[in-house]
């Protein structure tokens, strides 16, 4: 079980809600993933056109957890009134702290993240903040009381899998909360090896919802994650320079 | 006589009729969907909708969840 806050999922797969090609593939992808939690953005409504769908009247909202964001938020205090926003939905008290700091890279604003964190949580809300891999920010998000810490394995949307997967271990090692690693995964592989690290979920959508197949690779997330966790829990061989036969050395002359 | 307020950063005339924010929900039709309502920077609980009167200027802010990772 993976325990965040006063929640708790059997799934360690948390899934994004944006940029699917449609609602139906969606909905089957988030039905094929196995998650329990799915994020979302906080968005002004389209008042001119109330007719167009939204996601969350395709899905029966009550079989999973809300994990807003606060994208969008360019400091601190954006983020905090993101949160008070989605929380008066009244559906949910977890919010992923997502301050970006940089355009091109969407790397957070480390000082705005922290700050943020550290008044949310005496808010009382259930806070995951999204930050880089930064050991000593880690620590210091988990000391202002964050509930999960969400590390980026590459920037966000890029697919480009775990780059430091040194930092990674050091954050995971260090932490007291679960260790979600949150963007970047572009394959199952990706995800299984997060997972393999050490990790205690992984928080991904694009890599799902521009697959060629997402609803596929929705299932294949889920297998990932599973595999990486057993994985880690079975504890890997360590490497060597040099091959070691699998096959026994006795008995080998067979026929001569 | 209308009331000019508002809304997600446009300027709308509403019928004196609209008295509360429950009431500019209905007209916009969206009173029956998932939305959050901010009422000049204060954000409301659903159930303050029906008291939260609208005076002339006012600021709305209608937001939803949207697709988001």
């Amino acid at each position: 079980m993976l325990k965040v806050g006063s929640y708790q999922f059997s799934s360690r797969l948390f899934l994004g809600t944006g940029k699917y090609p449609d609602f139906d593939i969606q909905k089957q992808a988030v039905e094929k993933s196995g998650t329990e939690v799915l994020t979302f953005a906080v968005r002004r409504m389209n008042i001119y056109d109330p007719t167009l769908p939204n996601f969350l009247e395709k899905i029966d909202g009550n079989k999973y957890a809300f994990l807003p964001n606060t994208a969008g938020a360019k400091d601190a205090k954006e983020a905090v009134r993101i949160a008070k926003l989605a929380a008066a939905s009244g559906r949910c008290d977890m919010i992923k702290v997502e301050v970006i700091g940089c355009n091109k890279t969407l790397l957070p604003d480390p000082i705005e993240t922290l700050k943020a964190t550290k008044e949310l949580v005496a808010e009382g809300f259930t806070v995951l903040p999204y930050t880089s891999d930064d050991i000593v920010l880690a620590r210091k998000l988990e000391e202002a009381g964050a509930h999960a810490i969400m590390p980026g394995a590459s920037p966000i949307g890029s697919g480009q899998g775990i780059i430091n997967p040194l930092h990674l271990s050091f954050i995971i090692e260090q932490a007291n909360v679960p260790v979600i690693v949150d963007a970047g995964v572009g394959s199952p592989a990706d995800a299984a090896y997060a997972m393999e690290l050490g990790a205690d979920g992984v928080l991904l959508n694009t890599a799902v919802s521009s697959a060629k197949k997402p609803v596929q690779m929705a299932e294949a997330m889920k297998y990932a994650v599973q595999a990486g966790r057993l994985g880690y829990k079975a504890g890997r061989i360590d490497k060597k320079r040099y091959a070691t036969a699998s096959s026994p050395e006795e008995g080998i002359s067979i026929g001569s | 006589m209308a009331m000019k307020i508002i809304v997600n950063g446009d300027g709308l005339a509403v019928s004196e009729d609209i008295k509360h924010i429950k009431d500019l929900l209905d007209y916009l039709g969206v009173a029956d969907k998932p939305l959050i309502v901010e009422h000049n920077q204060q954000i409301l609980q659903k159930e303050a909708h029906e008291q939260s009167v609208l005076t002339e200027g006012d600021k709305i802010e209608i937001v939803h969840f949207v697709g988001g990772g």
